[in-house]
């Protein structure tokens, strides 16, 4: 061995940085083209009547999704936690080939399965449950992958220097058991290879294709308890890992309150796991299922507002920042939209509101002000925290960033304020009725009225996905800008013209 | 004692020893400091802000391993 002195090592870390970015253009560039589709129908024949059958959009929706939660944010979350793991840590991954090596299989296998999952959505492959439409084969390639990120993580934590965890380590854990729980219970299914039919036929269907464990009402109980906890610990627990790290860190300034980061990460997971049964208000599972699923989301407030007050006083006496720096305006924003998401989800789970919300637009807005506001703001932050670093040079331009938050944001607010009107005139449409009970409206009355706020909708995702390729570009060109000294990367993230 | 009322002694004992485990933890949080090997929960923050590889932790895990 050379002499030199230890090191850092973001060798993992640059990867998936690169498929954060990646994947973070094709699920977004893919929810917009989805987004025009219901404005403008004929779009779904956008490359002629013979590629209906990829260009449509049943078949482009699972995509966009997967895209953006297991490609963009998963990726997001594996590059900061191949950063943010070794510094809080004190321990270099250059200091065990063997995390070296499993890092590395980590990355070439999760590249592998995204592969695998675009190409199989592509040709309508699908088990047809939200969030989880990978077959079978799939789901054993996302199980070993995760297996390897546990591997990576525990390993990790069991060579550090330091003692104690920081609390984004918590965080990270409670994503890497949280995910492993909710993917292994919701995905339970049987090839269907090894069904016979009452006919005593053997070996049916292709052999990907496979049920899922449960029926009826127990199936929509797991598949929401999944859903519902794949955005508490994909969208909200990893992302707050980030935050708590990456704020005080390029503010220079210590969490206002550490004990409150304690306390709301233990009434997180102990409140969030009982939510998922108001996805099923008014559904066909037990009422007092339903009253919980509304209870623990009202009480859900209170841990979500500890973390995100939190990270909005760390910013007391040091505002000036905001003002001065794009990169903590993300993050100001990102927590704002977080109390702001937190708040709506509530909401919308109360069973007289959602008597209106449910099946509406409105839902759709309350996830995209989650996910552009909260999710994609922490991770574009996080990286952009990162690339000086990592790459040891200055951010390409302050003002490109400047310009990306100011189009980014006017996205985000024409596409939750577009759907919360959609949403809620389709509610009360749908409900509306004479003096004898029969409805007022036909469904294409509401499409009629709605076709506007599709298209402003639309405009909005489009800003949104055009301030991403702005970021991509920036991130792109600071791999290549004016190197810079490592030692002066103490807090606020060197920036170029 | 019927199901209805034994689901409401339960409900209520849960509720109150939950609201004890809460109050419990928050006292826990505060009071650590005093104790004579307790800890700064505080201090903390600085595992994130004194993160470069050659930066002294925290609390350092052994000895033997502190630079």
């Amino acid at each position: 061995m050379e002499n030199r002195p230890l090191e850092y090592d973001y060798t993992i870390a640059k990867m998936f940085m690169l498929t954060t970015i990646v994947l973070g253009i094709v699920g977004m560039l893919i929810g917009v083209i989805l987004a025009f589709q219901l404005a403008f129908p004929g779009l779904n024949l956008i490359l002629g009547d013979n590629l209906a059958e990829y260009t449509n959009f049943s078949r482009l929706r699972p995509l966009h999704t997967d895209a953006v939660i297991f490609g963009f944010t998963l990726s997001g979350v594996f590059a900061t936690w191949y950063y943010v793991g070794q510094r809080v840590l004190k321990v270099s991954m250059a200091e065990s080939k063997l995390l070296m090596t499993i890092g590395k299989l980590h990355f070439w296998l999760y590249l592998a399965v995204v592969a695998a999952a675009v190409f199989s959505l592509f040709a309508g492959v699908t088990t047809s449950k939200e969030y989880a439409e990978f077959e079978w084969p799939i789901d054993i390639g996302v199980v070993v992958v995760w297996v390897l990120f546990g591997m990576s993580m525990f390993g990790l934590i069991g060579i550090r220097r330091e003692k104690s965890l920081y609390i984004s380590v918590w965080y990270y854990i409670a994503t890497f058991l949280g995910i492993a729980m909710l993917y292994l219970f919701n995905n339970m299914e049987i090839p269907t290879m090894f069904a016979t039919s009452p006919a005593g036929e053997t070996g049916i269907g292709a052999w990907y294709h496979s049920v899922s464990m449960y029926a009826g009402t127990n199936d929509a109980l797991v598949q929401w308890w999944y859903g519902h906890n794949a955005v508490a610990f994909g969208f909200t627990v990893p992302i707050v890992a980030m935050i708590y790290y990456f704020l005080p860190k390029e503010s220079g300034q210590a969490i206002y309150s550490y004990k409150l980061s304690l306390l709301s990460f233990w009434g997180l997971m102990f409140v969030y796991l009982w939510a998922g049964g108001h996805h099923l208000l008014y559904s066909t599972v037990p009422d007092w299922m339903q009253t919980m699923g509304s209870i623990f989301s009202i009480i859900l407030i209170l841990p979500s507002w500890g973390s995100a007050i939190n990270m909005l006083l760390t910013m007391k006496g040091e505002w000036q920042q905001v003002a001065a720096s794009p990169l903590i305006k993300f993050m100001i924003l990102a927590s704002t939209f977080y109390m702001f998401s937190t708040l709506e989800g509530p909401i919308q789970a109360i069973k007289s509101v959602n008597a209106i919300a449910h099946f509406t637009d409105w839902i759709v807005g309350h996830v995209h002000d989650g996910v552009l506001g909260w999710v994609g703001f922490m991770i574009m932050a996080a990286l952009y925290h990162m690339a000086p670093r990592v790459f040891k040079r200055e951010i390409y331009s302050k003002a490109i960033m400047t310009a990306q938050f100011w189009i980014q944001t006017l996205g985000v607010v024409l596409y939750f304020t577009s759907m919360w009107i959609a949403g809620i005139t389709q509610g009360m449409m749908w409900r509306a009725h004479d003096e004898f009970g029969n409805l007022a409206y036909s469904f294409i009355d509401t499409v009629t009225v709605l076709h506007p706020y599709y298209a402003i909708r639309g405009v909005g995702g489009l800003l949104y996905l055009v301030g991403f390729l702005m970021f991509a570009y920036n991130i792109y060109k600071t791999m290549s800008s004016r190197p810079v000294e490592e030692r002066e990367l103490q807090s606020a993230s060197p920036m170029g013209a | 004692m019927n199901i209805a009322e034994i689901q409401a002694y339960g409900y209520f004992i849960l509720t109150f020893l939950l609201v004890l485990v809460l109050y419990g933890y928050i006292y826990h949080l505060y009071t650590k400091k005093r104790d004579a090997d307790g800890v700064d929960y505080e201090s903390y923050s600085n595992m994130a802000l004194k993160d470069d590889i050659d930066d002294a932790p925290v609390s350092a895990l052994s000895e033997e391993k502190e630079k």
